[in-house]
């Protein structure tokens, strides 16, 4: 075992409920490696919804709270504000973050409350089985698609760019050195961040979703698709301009002669 | 058994002299409420000082009950008639030094404090029907982590938008079995001012000691009514009683504790056990054990007049009210808030003493049990305290929920509901009149004797 995952992770509780080929693990240790380089451990915590993806910090040996369904932006937000030195990561995923949490991932963009989001987007609804999620491509076969998927998908960051949110990236899994780097800038930015992972599910997505049941492949494909322009991978923004929550409300509070304490 | 507070607070000397009274305003009875709250007084140096005495409205004094309490967190949303809390805390919590946010929506409040206690905070949100039935997801998620937060839900009339200006108790199922799953919570339910400022500060103390959410459910008469309250000691309680886990990390977060909070049911550690029934099964229990074995601590009974008692009104929240008035009509106590003391005094001397007692009710020995810790429910305590009585009446402002759970525990009396719905609390005399339906007109020559 890899020695800097084996001090970040709670030995005792492997193995995971991942799939064989999951693309959690790279996010997991980009995640540490992040965390790790940046020597910000102490003082981090993690906060998760449901869903495979909100499984990664249950490993992790930090503060971690595994919240309920769609809501983990919410416990975060409760968190930072209480703790305001302390950095916040929050896991999440495409069901999690844009269909059921949209309501609260829409506010925190707009709040740019100093919060680190990974969103990883499999595409589907993997840990109930295969169903449609809000990102999920038209046409697509799903089990509660079976004719194919009618809504336009959802782009989580355009969403995020719109709402206000002050570090937007996306890469997928077959990028983990981008994706540690989109971490890491994610953490040291004082503001919202949000970094989207194009992550696979060969159990419940497969061949249905990506072209490709096989993992190697479907990285393979996301590589391939980024070079020819099907998927934007990027950092879309770093915006300084826009002032932090919790800085605005210092600000308020000063203007109106109380100090914050 | 030794933590319940039997009190009966108002007597009647034989010679059937006047005493003037306020309902829910008696000072022993307060002290020994707040002794609850502060164990560590003895040890304490610092000089009392003199009690503060303000007039109030009822969402406020839950406002300043939880900032004397040391809740430094609010996340709320606004919701009529629990309003008057968020909009003050948005002024007063961040002065002294506490956190405020109005947040998207109930759910995303409701999880925010969690968040927030984990970071440290005491945390409250409030809410009334709508919003609170949005919370009970994160209520429950509470639960099974143990976060000890506040949940103030100021009742409205229901279901759905329902009476948002209008007084009910309709909720009463809904703070103990809202949530899914099966769990044990506490509830509170203030008759007073006074009490939704105590209660708030006991539901701090409570919800650290049992690692709990707690529920204060007021209603909208509590939550708007203004009435002078008393404030003995505005010092941030310290939580002197040891909390009690039933197995789940208790380190808040940035410790070193590495504390995992998992919404499956989980171990010490945190780790999921919800795939293994027996383990699940064991920690469901010890959950529930937490608050059931302590029950006795818990609750928390005021009774007036019971030592004599044919028919007992067991009330709890803005009901107990006209309950008490109820009684003390039977009693022939005199309330100057019924009459002003002019005319008792003018009553008095030209009528006498026993004329101006007497009410068409005299004849009825009417005595109150108002419940304040609603749930976990009082089994035991209300078994002991209807012993001798041959009627129960539970008036309630709903369509008579309460009653049932009383009905189920007391087997031997006959226990009456008395529903009213509408968002109208019952009169005194509409109580009486109930119970004389019941009884007779004269219940000392019944049947059976």
């Amino acid at each position: 075992m890899n020695s800097l995952y084996q001090s970040y992770i709670r030995t005792e509780a492997l193995p995971s409920l991942f799939c064989p080929g999951c693309g959690n693990g790279i996010i997991q240790m980009a995640a540490i490696r992040a965390i790790d380089g940046l020597g910000v451990r102490e003082n981090l915590a993690c906060v998760s919804g449901i869903g495979c993806s909100s499984w990664i910090p249950c490993y992790l040996n930090l503060d971690v709270m595994h919240t309920i369904h769609g809501r983990a932006l919410a416990f975060a937000t409760g968190l930072k504000m209480a703790q305001p030195d302390k950095k916040v990561m929050v896991f999440t995923g495409d069901g999690d973050c844009l269909a059921i949490g949209g309501n609260h991932f829409l506010h925190a963009c707009a709040r740019n409350i100093d919060l680190t989001v990974v969103m990883v987007n499999n595409y589907i609804y993997g840990m109930t089985g295969g169903q449609k999620s809000p990102a999920t491509p038209m046409d697509a076969v799903t089990k509660t698609s079976p004719y194919g998927a009618t809504d336009y998908p959802i782009d989580g960051c355009q969403l995020a760019l719109t709402m206000g949110a002050t570090y937007v990236a996306r890469w997928t899994t077959a990028h983990p050195v981008q994706l540690e780097k989109a971490i890491w800038e994610g953490l040291e930015n004082k503001g919202f961040s949000y970094i989207e992972v194009l992550s696979q599910c060969p159990v419940q997505g497969g061949k249905n979703l990506y072209g490709e049941k096989e993992p190697a492949a479907i990285l393979k494909k996301y590589r391939e698709m980024a070079k020819e322009g099907e998927i934007t991978l990027g950092r879309f923004a770093q915006n300084n301009q826009r002032k932090e929550y919790l800085e605005r409300v210092e600000q308020c509070l000063a203007t109106q002669g109380w100090e914050e304490s | 058994m030794s933590n319940i507070v039997y009190n009966d607070i108002i007597h009647l000397t034989k010679e059937s002299k006047l005493i003037e009274l306020h309902p829910f305003e008696i000072l022993d009875e307060r002290k020994q409420s707040m002794d609850f709250i502060n164990l560590a007084e003895e040890k304490e140096e610092i000089p009392r000082k003199e009690p503060v005495k303000m007039v109030l409205q009822g969402n406020e004094a839950c406002a300043k009950g939880a900032i004397h309490a040391g809740c430094r967190f609010f996340a709320g949303y606004p919701i009529t008639p629990s309003t008057e809390i968020i909009e003050l805390l948005a002024k007063e919590m961040q002065q002294v030094g506490g956190a405020f946010i109005q947040m998207e929506d109930e759910i995303a409040s409701a999880c925010a404090i969690i968040g927030a206690r984990w970071g440290g905070k005491k945390a409250m949100t409030a809410t009334s029907g709508p919003g609170f039935t949005l919370m009970q997801e994160a209520l429950g998620y509470g639960v099974v982590t143990e976060t000890p937060i506040v949940i103030v839900n100021i009742q409205r009339g229901g279901p759905s938008t329902g009476q948002p200006t209008m007084s009910s108790q309709h909720d009463i199922y809904q703070a103990r079995y809202g949530s899914h799953g099966d769990y044990q919570i506490i509830v509170l339910a203030p008759s007073s001012v006074q009490e939704m400022y105590d209660f708030t500060r006991k539901a701090f103390v409570l919800s650290e000691r049992y690692r709990t959410p707690v529920i204060l459910l007021g209603d909208e008469v509590v939550g708007h009514m203004r009435e002078k309250i008393v404030i003995e000691d505005t010092q941030v309680d310290e939580n002197p009683l040891k909390p009690l886990s039933a197995g789940s990390p208790t380190t808040d977060f940035f410790q070193g504790g590495n504390s995992l909070v998992e919404g499956q049911l989980h171990d010490e550690e945190g780790h999921r056990i919800g795939h293994l029934p027996q383990k699940s099964g064991e920690f469901l229990n010890k959950l529930d054990e937490k608050i059931l074995r302590n029950i006795d601590e818990i609750t928390h009974i005021n009774t007036y007049f019971m030592e004599d008692a044919e028919v007992a009104i067991v009330a709890y929240g803005s009901v107990a009210r006209p309950a008490l008035n109820a009684i003390k009509m039977a009693r022939g106590v005199k309330d100057d808030r019924i009459s002003t003391k002019f005319k008792i005094v003018k009553d008095v001397i030209t009528k006498g003493v026993p004329q101006t007692l007497q009410t068409d009710y005299s004849h009825l020995k009417v005595g109150l049990i108002k419940i304040n810790t609603v749930w976990p429910f009082p089994e035991e305590a209300l078994k002991r305290l209807t012993e001798k009585v041959d009627l129960i009446l539970v008036p309630e402002m709903n369509v008579g929920k309460y009653c049932r759970e009383i009905q189920r525990v007391v087997r031997k009396v006959k226990v009456v509901s008395m529903p009213k719905s509408g968002g109208e609390l019952p009169s005194p005399r509409e109580l009486l009149d109930r119970i004389i339906s019941e009884v007779g007109v004269k219940p000392e020559v019944r049947e059976d004797e």
